[in-house]
């Protein structure tokens, strides 16, 4: 167990989190049984007023995992000085069979709650809450998953000790080594590039056209999602190439270090921002029509769309740049 | 967008002013929430400042050095190992160093000697470091003998006082010639305490390391990453083992912010029942108090922080320096460099801000789900 501060306090949030949000999926579980909106009954009442506060809860808990999941990764590559061969975030998360499924259940869980908060924004809107059932059908599905990263997170850093012998970002991400990892790095650079700029532009064209027209809104959500994880890659496979300006090194998380001027997290920032957005329109436009729905939702998807437009091409701007004013060339 | 800031801004301005109408009962409740955060905050910098002193002093260490191991102690080396090291490939330069301990029955410390070559004292000559100056009250031109190793009293001569802004490395330091080293301890000729190996490219230590560890079995090589490595942890291991020890303390302020939380005075939930029978909203309620959470925690944390940040970089963290420092008759006097990092900032948010905030999210939504006619009847 390593008794560094940062690991104490995301282990502290995410106790505290796994506790809000238990308790939040156990009323739930009462509202999906008992809600009934035409009742007056002492229950209902009752029930009523419980969803405030776990809107609450659950607005602090995205918050905690908004903040956490940067928190943590930092926390990796600050303790990457304790393992012999570990360079970055990337050989601190290997050190244990824990990291690499924390970090990704961190990130799933994070879009998730995202997700959540923006139906709970659009239901509250409406005056006869229209998608209750849904969003605690939803909350009672996440809840498990907070108990989940707690555990993880305490197995990770409990079985971390100091000095095992890791592979070196170098070496873990390098092109010939099975595994995940491997197979985002040995991705061709230069068709990647191509299919990054043909998704981003994709995703800006049919979000522009949702925007206008206010039709599209399952094309724009897909896209939103496939820029999300071909962002992902194509950091991997070939941004971080032109960042690093080397050409066998791959890793993501040395864009999060001062040596880079911590580029990743605005790089990171957007593209989950727009990924929550992209993914809330695509799960709110089934209801479009569905009782006082009709006059919120069109008015909400096109706001989300527009912010999740903005951050993508943030992110593109900020890729591009990177790509033209690197030294670094990609070879033929 | 106008109307909503303008909405958030009235619901702060009602939440200070409400803080400020029960002075007495948030006053006291901040007292005791700076407190946590000053101790907390205290802790995180000042480990991290003496982490980064230990990486700012080990900077100038050699890549790797080499001991000689006698059934599992530390043992001088011979010299002829470090030709044999020298000749490996990728090894700039092998130096053997001559350094040892000295232990005073007066004043109960322990000196390091250290034989140096470049800029020596002359014969029968020392150089020593501040804290041993101020220790033994000597100064320069004064003579002080030491007991050899075989009984017999050496006298040395002061010749220079290490500079103070050295303090760290050479409060406790005597630097003396290579065979007065010899003569003093009666050290063998033709042996060294330690090889300081230079690489010339450090990607390379590991290599060189193992490679020294398979020639020469006896020995132990050691790296300046392992060095950094080991203070790392030791420093983050007893920050932490003290914060661990003060969650007791941190669970009794939870507590604590809860009873405070919950209890609404009469007053109060009057106060609500009117807010709410004039057109108030639960929801309204419910921002009003998390405003007034943010504004104590925020309060209470820059307070914590600011004060944390002058214990430990202006006052030397007396509270908890033994602790934390480890402990030595002749400690080093040192101040600490001010640093102030966000990751840290952040750290203390989380350990702090957090658990606080949990704890009034269920009192704030009592107190806002009131009904208005039973809180004014009350």
């Amino acid at each position: 167990m390593i008794l560094h501060p940062a690991v104490l306090a995301l282990l502290t949030g995410a106790l505290l989190t796994c506790l809000m949000m238990l308790y939040a999926g156990w009323y739930g579980v009462r509202i999906l049984r008992n809600w009934d909106l035409q009742s007056g009954s002492e229950l209902q009442l009752e029930l009523e007023k419980r969803t405030y506060l776990i809107s609450t809860l659950i607005s602090y808990a995205l918050a905690f995992e908004l903040v956490s999941l940067f928190l943590f990764v930092y926390t990796a590559d600050r303790l990457h000085l304790l393992f012999t061969g570990a360079m970055c975030a990337a050989g601190t998360l290997n050190a244990h069979g824990f990291g690499y499924p924390l970090l990704l259940l961190k990130i799933v869980d994070f879009l998730l709650a995202g997700v959540w908060l923006i139906v709970n924004h659009a239901d509250n809107m409406g005056h006869d809450y229209p998608l209750i059932r849904i969003k605690y059908a939803g909350l009672v599905a996440i809840a498990p998953l907070s108990l989940f990263e707690f555990y993880y997170l305490y197995r990770y850093f409990s079985g971390l000790h100091a000095d095992v012998i890791t592979s070196c970002c170098g070496s873990l991400f390098s092109v010939d080594r099975p595994g995940i990892s491997g197979d985002l790095a040995s991705l061709p650079s230069a068709p990647m590039l191509i299919v990054f700029y043909a998704v981003m532009t994709a995703t800006l064209l049919s979000g522009a056209f949702y925007y206008r027209k206010g039709r599209g809104g399952y094309l724009f959500s897909a896209l939103g999602c496939a820029a999300f994880v071909v962002g992902l890659a194509s950091i991997v496979s070939v941004v971080s190439l032109y960042i690093y300006e080397i050409p066998t090194h791959h890793c993501p998380f040395d864009i999060l270090q001062k040596e880079y001027g911590y580029i990743g997290y605005p790089m990171y920032a957007s593209q989950f921002g727009a990924a929550v957005a992209a993914l809330g329109v695509g799960v709110l436009t089934p209801f479009r029509s569905h009782g006082s729905m009709s006059r919120v939702i069109p008015a909400f998807t096109r706001r989300l769309t527009a912010i999740a437009l903005i951050l993508y091409l943030l992110f593109t701007l900020i890729v591009s740049y990177k790509i033209v004013f690197s030294p670094f060339r990609l070879g033929g | 967008m106008n109307r909503r800031i303008e909405r958030h801004r009235n619901i702060l301005d009602f939440a200070i002013s409400s803080l400020l109408r029960r002075k007495g009962k948030n006053l006291s409740l901040l007292a005791v929430y700076a407190f946590i955060v000053f101790i907390i905050a205290s802790i995180v910098f000042f480990t991290q400042a003496l982490k980064r002193e230990a990486t700012l002093l080990l900077e100038g260490a050699p890549d790797l050095v080499v001991q000689r191991m006698v059934a599992g102690r530390h043992d001088p080396i011979p010299i002829t190992y470090g030709d044999k090291i020298a000749a490996i490939r990728g090894v700039s330069a092998v130096s053997p160093r001559l350094w040892g301990y000295y232990y005073d029955p007066f004043t109960g410390a322990n000196f390091t000697l250290v034989a140096s070559d470049d800029d020596p004292p002359a014969k029968e000559s020392i150089y020593i470091g501040s804290g041993v100056a101020r220790i033994m009250r000597l100064t320069t031109g004064v003579h002080w003998s030491l007991r050899g190793a075989k009984g017999t009293p050496a006298v040395f001569s002061v010749q220079k006082i290490l500079p103070g802004n050295s303090e760290l490395v050479a409060s406790d330091l005597i630097q003396i010639r290579e065979d007065d080293f010899r003569a003093l301890f009666d050290f063998p000729l033709g042996r060294a305490t330690d090889l300081a190996v230079v690489v010339g490219n450090k990607v390379e230590v590991p290599t060189i390391a193992a490679k020294i560890s398979r020639q020469f079995p006896d020995t132990r090589p050691i790296l300046k990453s392992e060095m950094l490595r080991t203070y790392d942890s030791v420093f983050d291991w007893r920050g932490g083992m003290v914060l661990v020890i003060l969650s007791v303390a941190v669970l009794s302020f939870v507590l604590f912010a809860w009873d405070k939380a919950t209890a609404l005075s009469a007053e109060e939930r009057k106060e609500i029942g009117i807010l709410k029978s004039i057109g108030w909203e639960t929801g309204d309620v419910l921002l009003l108090k998390s405003f007034e959470g943010m504004v104590i925690s925020l309060t209470a944390y820059l307070v914590g922080v600011s004060v944390a940040y002058l214990h430990v970089f202006f006052f030397s963290a007396s509270l908890f320096e033994h602790a934390l420092k480890g402990w030595s008759v002749l400690y080093p006097r040192f101040g600490l460099t001010p640093v102030i990092d966000p990751y840290q900032l952040c750290v203390l948010f989380f350990l702090t801000v957090g658990p606080y905030t949990v704890a009034t999210i269920v009192p704030s939504w009592l107190a806002a789900t009131v009904d208005p006619d039973a809180a004014m009847r009350s």
